[in-house]
């Protein structure tokens, strides 16, 4: 359910509730699409907004663009490190028989600067272009295979799909058995509570078997000459060729998994977002060098993560209120991306904007996407030939969305597709 | 006004005018001068602004501060090295008139 589409009472019960009781946490409300309402609340009535009560705990949230900007550049004051709670508002815990991987997503400086740099060049701009033949070849196939004129569903039949072929194309990695990628993608992140992995042992026997089939393709590369892809990359690279092996592992998953989900929900967001704008959707089909703008305009207005999360390591000033050393401070990416006192008419699905890359959607400073000119390389590969094919992806029903107040995600999307 | 050139990767140069108080990024992005994208909106806060000085002019324009923000960003940047810098930390002023900035073949 969109806004446009919610009944009145409920923005008017929305409008109700009493600002101190706000708890933005509610994965629900991501699912039912309404949270929406609930920032705009925030960002005007109580932009730093303390929540004492809620499952995650107390947390600050951080709603207008600036002050996001402000707290994710300053990782001195507040850290993403594991220990402390890590980068969602959930914290990182360590569990009975959970498998702890180390990722430099949830370090601090030295060591993030260290490991970060060492995967750094793996997809640098000038790797991908090397990439982007195999990219649009696999596309196509994709794409070339869809039935014309049928319901299908866009996420499973297109979205996942499109990105597992990236993934795997980024990877070399056997072809037939591309979708275990999507699966450890899904394990890594996931807690029991999820459904996704039954206990944290069925995870980690998961996990293992995860790590010993990357060995072997880790043995295998390093024996050939050096080739694009990333695990040739990663075993021939001097940065990385003697690194550990669980923390090959967890860079190595580290990319797997920015790369998964974010992607499929940009792919699925924009076919919605073209389709609830019409006219929008005639500008594309009329002109299309305006994939190039439409693309990070898709990154903002989907959001695909919606938060990171920090931990005040001390006390510290944000909007003129005082935030207390070991204060859980999220800073909501989907808020600050409908600031309109940065962002020009930013409820708005514009795909001509000036500056589109201005969002928040990558985060900034040091720990700022570092895929992120891929996710752009990847849209814009799969809109170019889905614009060749389709007059129109036409979305024929309701959209069902993701129970979390991280990944926004979208996991149904009933659409018919209309041949060129 | 300060005359600034930019040399593309492919060798292109062209030479703008910018204000005195504007940045290096601005003089790029409002004399639509290509391979200069600023994301952030020139805040020091994403590093795809980055120029490598001229040699010629480093010691005018000064080097990377270690442990400066701009240097912890530059650090994950693609092709960095002793010349790099962030566009939307130099400010022009009139000691800067011939400035010549080479901007990389890709932002990142």
């Amino acid at each position: 359910m969109s806004i446009e589409t919610m009944e009145m009472d409920t923005v008017e019960k929305i409008a109700a509730i009493p600002i101190e009781q706000i708890d933005v946490s509610r994965p629900s409300l991501f699912q039912k699409d309404t949270i929406g309402l609930f920032f705009d609340r925030l960002r005007k009535e109580e932009p730093v907004h303390y929540c004492r009560e809620s499952k995650v705990g107390p947390y600050w949230s951080v709603t207008r663009f600036d002050d996001i900007m402000a707290v994710d550049t300053n990782h001195k004051v507040f850290s993403s490190e594991a220990k402390l709670g890590g980068i969602a508002i959930q914290d990182m815990h360590s569990a009975e028989g959970a498998l702890e991987l180390e990722m430099f997503i949830a370090m601090d400086p030295p060591k993030h600067d260290q490991q970060r740099k060492a995967v750094t060049s793996a997809v640098a701009p000038s790797n991908l272009q090397l990439l982007e033949p195999t990219i649009r070849e696999r596309a196509c196939h994709i794409l070339d295979d869809l039935p014309v004129g049928e319901d299908i569903d866009w996420v499973d039949k297109v979205s996942i799909e499109l990105t597992t072929m990236t993934l795997a194309t980024l990877f070399d990695f056997p072809w037939e058995e591309r979708r275990k990628l999507t699966r450890w993608s899904d394990i890594t992140t996931a807690a029991p509570e999820t459904g996704i992995v039954e206990s944290y042992e069925a995870r980690r026997e998961e996990l293992i078997e995860c790590a010993m089939y990357f060995k072997g393709l880790w043995e295998q590369r390093i024996n050939q000459e050096p080739k694009n892809d990333l695990i040739s990359m990663m075993a021939h690279s001097p940065a990385t060729r003697d690194m550990p092996f669980l923390e090959f592992l967890g860079n190595l998953l580290l990319l797997i998994v920015g790369g998964n989900d974010t992607t499929r929900n940009s792919i699925s967001g924009g076919v919605l977002a073209l389709n609830q704008n019409p006219d929008e959707y005639r500008k594309l089909n009329d002109d299309p060098s305006l994939i190039t703008s439409m693309v990070p305009e898709i990154i903002r207005w989907q959001t695909p993560l919606t938060h990171m999360r920090r931990t005040a390591l001390q006390d510290w000033e944000i909007g003129g209120k005082q935030i207390r050393k070991g204060d859980k401070v999220v800073m909501w990416y989907l808020s600050g991306n409908r600031d309109d006192t940065v962002i020009d008419r930013a409820d708005q699905f514009i795909i001509d904007r000036k500056n589109p890359r201005h969002h928040l959607s990558f985060g900034y400073g040091i720990h700022r996407c570092m895929g992120n000119r891929l996710a752009e390389l990847q849209l814009r590969i799969i809109w170019e030939e889905i614009h060749k094919r389709f007059a129109k992806v036409e979305v024929t029903g309701e959209p069902e969305r993701l129970f979390s107040n991280l990944v926004r995600g979208i996991t149904k999307l009933p659409v018919r597709l209309h041949a060129r | 006004m300060v005359k600034v050139t930019f040399v593309s990767s492919n060798g292109t140069r062209r030479e703008v005018e910018v204000a005195e108080g504007e940045t290096a990024r601005e003089a790029a992005l409002f004399n639509g001068v290509p391979g200069i994208d600023g994301d952030c909106g020139g805040v020091c806060a994403c590093a795809t602004c980055h120029v490598h000085i001229d040699p010629a002019w480093i010691d005018i324009v000064g080097r990377l501060m270690e442990g400066a923000a701009e240097a912890e960003l530059l650090q994950f940047a693609e092709g960095a090295n002793q010349y790099s810098r962030l566009a939307c930390q130099i400010p022009i002023v009139t000691t800067l008139e011939g400035l010549v900035l080479h901007v990389p073949a890709q932002q990142y």
